[in-house]
C-alpha cells in the first residue's frame, strides 16, 4: 500500500511519513501542491492524505485534480479545523468520516487508511 | 401609598437599572415627556381659555349694554309720561285763555267752575289764578286766599312775559307746601296782557314715579338744575333735599352713562333734562345688583372651564404618558434588536479568533504530536532506549500534554463554530458536557458542586445547536454567578412525552426577588449593573429560546435558589424561525 502525504507543514508531515515508516506503510510526502501532482503522474499511490488548507490550493482542489490523474485513488483529508466551512467542505468532499483533524492519532489515521482501501 | 403612587409612574421615568453605557444613544423620555405634555397643554388650553376671556368680555359687554339699553328705555318712557302730564295742563291753561274773556275769567264763579273742571278732567290742579301786567293776581280761586298777592318781582313772572308761558321747578312758595306752578300768558290788543297761572300738586309726580318698579335696587326721582330733589328718592334724600350726586351735564337726548357713588358702588345712571322746563328726570341703578345673573352665569361658565381644563390636562398627560411608553418600549427593542445583533458579532468575532487561533495552534501540535511519537515509535519500534522507561515517559507525558491542548482547541472550535445554517441532532448530555468544559475549573477552584441528571437514553433533539449553546452558556452561567462558593448547581432533562425536552438548571443561590422575576427577560434589566451587567444576557436567552420554537420559564425563592427551566421542541420547525407569542405565556 502506497501513500502520498500532502501538507504544507514539511516537519509535520516527515515525522508522520517516518512514522509510517517504522510500521511498515510506504508513505512519500511533499509539502508542495505542484511536486504532489507531479509524483502522482509519476507513480501509483493507493491513497492521498491531504491537507485540507494550503497556499497555492487547498486539499479539496487537490484532490480533483489527483483524480484526474488517478481515478482509483482513494483520499483522507486532514485538518486544523480552522473554520466551520473547512471542516465541512473537507466532510464533503471526502466523504462521510474522511477526514481527521489534527493533531492526529497515529493508530486511527492506520485504521481508516485499512478501511477505505479495503 | 408609597407603592400605588410608584405604580403610577411610567416605566420611562427613571430607567438606572439599564445599563447606563448601553443606553448613550436612548432619547431623553423625562423630557420628551414634559416637552409632550407643555405643548399639547398649550395647544389645547390656551384657545379654549382665549376664547373663554374673548367670551367672557362679550357678554359682560353685552350685559351692560343691555342694562344701558334698559335704563335708557326707562328714562324715555318716564319723560314722556312727565312731559305729557305738563303738557296736557299747559294746553288746557292755553284753552282757557283763548277761549275766555278777561271779564269772565275775572267771575269768581266763572273761575271756581274752571278749576272744578280742570280737576275733573286732568286733575292735580290746586288752583287757578289771573295776573295782570303790573304782576297783581287780580283775581284767584283756590285754597289758600292768594288774591291780591304781587308777583311782579319773581323771576318767573319774567319768564312768562318773556316766552309766553312757564312751568317752574317745585317749590315751597307763600303756602309752604310743595308745588310747581304752569303759567300761561295771554296777549291782548295795544300790548296788554294778563296771566293764567295754576298750582299743580307734586303729589301727582311722587305717585307716577313711586308706581315705577325698577330693577336692580333701582331710584327714579326728578330734580332740578340746582341739584335740589324735587320728588322723594328711596336713596339719595327725601323731597326739597340736596342730591347727593353730580348733576349731569346737559343733553338734547337721554343719556346713560356709569359711574360711583361715594362708597365706591357702581352705579348705572340715566337721565333727560325735560324741555321746556327746569326739571331733570333722573334713573339710577345698581349696577352689580343687575350684573348678578350675568356673574352667576360667570361663575358657572368658570368652574366649566376649569373643569375642561382639568380633563384636558388629564387626557394629555395619560396620553403622553401611553405614547411616550410604547416609544420607550419601542426604543428598548430597538436598543436590544442592535446590543443583540453586536453581541451576536461579537460572538462570531470571538468564534473566528478563536477558530484561527485553534488552527494555527493545531498545526503546531500536530508536529510536536508527530515528533514526539517519532521518538516514541524509534525507542520502541527500532528498539533504541526500549528499556529506558524515563524516556519514555518523558515522550508519552508530551504527547498527553498534545492530547490535553488538542482537546481544548477541539472544544473551543466546536463551541466557536456558528454553523447555524441547518439544525442538526445534538445529544443534550453532550451539549451540556461542552459548555461545563469550560466552567470546570472554576468550579473545581470554588468548591462547587455540578450535578448531572440527563439520562443517557434521551433522545437527541434537532435543533441549532450554537444556539443551544448559547442558552445552557448563558443560564449556567448565571447559576455560577448566583450560588455561593460550595453551593450546588444541578442540571436535568426529562423528555416530558409531549414532543418536547425539557432541560432545568437549579441552583441554591440567593434567589431573585419577587418584584423582579416578571422583569427579569425584559432588556436591559439587570441587577448586577454595578458588577457589569449589561441587563442582555437572559433577554437574548429569551430571544435563542424562541428562535428554538421552545418556551423558558423560572422559579425562585428569596435566599433558596432559582430554577430556570428550558423546554424545547424535539424537533425544530425546518424554517428554523418560530413565533414568538406562545412564549409570552412562559414568562
Amino acid at each position: 500500500m502506497k501513500i502520498l502525504l500532502v501538507d504544507d507543514e514539511a516537519e509535520f508531515i516527515e515525522a508522520l511519513a517516518e512514522r509510517l515508516a517504522l510500521r511498515n506503510i510506504e508513505a512519500e510526502w511533499t509539502a508542495d501542491v505542484d511536486q504532489a501532482l507531479e509524483m502522482a503522474g509519476q507513480k501509483e499511490y493507493d491513497v492521498a492524505v491531504l491537507d485540507v488548507k494550503m497556499p497555492k490550493m487547498n486539499g479539496i482542489e487537490l484532490k480533483r485534480k489527483l483524480q484526474v490523474i488517478r481515478p482509483a485513488m482513494k483520499f483522507l483529508f486532514l485538518t486544523g479545523h480552522g473554520s466551520g466551512e473547512d471542516y465541512l467542505s473537507g466532510a464533503d468532499e471526502a466523504g462521510s468520516g474522511n477526514y481527521l483533524a489534527k493533531p492526529l492519532d497515529i493508530e486511527v489515521l492506520i485504521r481508516i487508511i485499512r478501511e477505505i482501501t479495503s | 401609598m408609597k407603592i400605588k403612587l410608584a405604580r403610577l409612574k411610567p416605566a420611562f421615568w427613571g430607567h438606572k437599572d439599564h445599563a447606563s453605557s448601553l443606553r448613550k444613544d436612548a432619547l431623553n423620555f423625562k423630557a420628551l415627556w414634559y416637552r409632550t405634555v407643555f405643548f399639547t397643554s398649550i395647544a389645547a388650553v390656551v384657545p379654549l381659555l382665549f376664547l373663554a376671556t374673548i367670551d367672557y368680555n362679550v357678554t359682560k359687554r353685552a350685559a351692560e349694554s343691555e342694562i344701558m339699553l334698559r335704563t335708557g328705555r326707562l328714562v324715555s318712557n318716564t319723560r314722556r309720561t312727565i312731559s305729557f302730564f305738563l303738557e296736557e295742563r299747559k294746553a288746557a291753561l292755553d284753552f282757557i285763555a283763548h277761549d275766555y274773556s278777561l271779564e269772565d275769567l275775572r267771575d269768581h264763579r266763572q273761575l271756581a267752575s274752571l278749576l272744578a273742571h280742570l280737576k275733573a278732567t286732568f286733575g292735580g290742579f290746586s288752583d287757578l289764578g289771573i295776573i295782570d301786567m303790573a304782576g297783581d293776581q287780580i283775581a284767584y280761586w283756590g285754597p289758600f286766599g292768594l288774591e291780591g298777592k304781587n308777583y311782579g318781582i319773581q323771576p318767573w313772572f319774567r319768564n312768562v312775559v318773556e316766552q309766553g308761558y312757564y312751568i317752574s321747578d317745585i317749590f315751597l312758595g307763600y303756602r309752604k307746601v310743595p308745588h310747581l306752578v304752569i303759567a300761561v300768558k295771554k296777549p291782548l290788543p295795544d300790548n296788554r296782557f294778563y296771566i293764567i297761572r295754576a298750582a299743580i300738586d307734586t303729589d301727582r309726580f311722587c305717585r307716577i314715579l313711586a308706581q315705577m318698579k325698577v330693577e336692580g335696587n333701582g331710584d327714579v326721582f326728578l330734580v332740578n338744575r340746582e341739584g335740589i330733589l324735587q320728588t322723594p328718592s328711596r336713596f339719595h334724600g327725601d323731597i326739597m333735599g340736596r342730591l347727593d350726586l353730580e348733576i349731569p351735564p346737559q343733553a338734547p337726548a337721554t343719556r346713560v352713562y356709569q359711574c360711583r357713588n361715594a362708597r365706591g358702588r357702581p352705579l348705572i345712571i340715566g337721565y333727560r333734562y325735560i324741555a321746556g322746563t327746569p326739571l331733570i328726570l333722573m334713573v339710577i341703578k345698581e349696577k352689580q345688583r343687575l350684573m348678578s345673573p350675568w356673574h352667576q352665569t360667570k361663575s358657572r361658565i368658570i368652574w366649566f372651564l376649569g373643569f375642561s381644563v382639568f380633563v384636558i390636562l388629564l387626557v394629555v398627560t395619560s396620553s403622553a404618558t401611553y405614547l411616550v411608553s410604547r416609544l420607550y418600549e419601542a426604543d428598548k427593542q430597538r436598543l436590544a434588536s442592535l446590543q443583540q445583533m453586536q453581541y451576536a458579532n461579537k460572538m462570531a468575532s470571538i468564534g473566528r479568533l478563536a477558530a484561527g487561533i485553534a488552527h494555527e495552534i493545531n498545526n503546531p501540535l500536530a508536529i510536536i504530536a508527530e515528533k514526539a511519537g517519532l521518538i516514541k515509535d524509534l525507542f520502541q519500534i527500532r528498539g533504541q532506549y526500549q528499556n529506558d522507561r524515563r524516556l519514555l515517559s518523558l515522550a508519552d507525558s508530551i504527547m498527553n500534554s498534545v492530547s490535553r491542548c488538542a482537546t481544548i482547541t477541539r472544544r473551543l472550535l466546536r463551541f466557536a463554530r456558528n454553523d447555524d445554517s441547518r439544525p442538526e441532532p445534538a445529544a443534550v448530555g453532550q451539549v451540556v458536557e461542552e459548555v461545563l468544559g469550560f466552567l470546570n475549573k472554576e468550579a473545581q477552584y470554588r468548591g462547587l458542586d455540578i450535578e448531572v441528571d440527563i439520562p443517557d437514553q434521551l433522545p437527541p433533539i434537532v435543533t441549532f445547536r450554537s444556539r443551544l449553546q448559547q442558552i445552557l452558556l448563558n443560564i449556567i452561567n448565571n447559576a455560577f454567578a448566583a450560588v455561593p462558593d460550595c453551593g450546588t448547581i444541578v442540571i436535568k432533562a426529562r423528555d416530558t412525552g409531549s414532543g418536547n425536552i425539557e432541560i432545568q438548571i437549579r441552583d441554591n443561590g440567593a434567589g431573585i426577588a419577587a418584584e423582579n422575576i416578571g422583569r427579569i427577560f425584559e432588556p436591559f434589566f439587570s441587577t448586577k449593573t454595578d458588577r457589569g451587567g449589561t441587563g442582555l444576557g437572559l433577554s437574548i436567552t429569551y430571544n435563542l429560546v424562541q428562535e428554538l420554537g421552545g418556551s423558558i420559564r423560572v422559579e425562585s425563592r428569596v435566599g433558596e435558589g432559582t430554577a430556570f427551566t428550558v423546554s424545547l421542541p424535539k424537533k425544530i420547525d425546518s424554517s428554523g424561525e418560530n413565533v414568538k407569542n406562545e412564549n409570552l405565556a412562559c414568562r
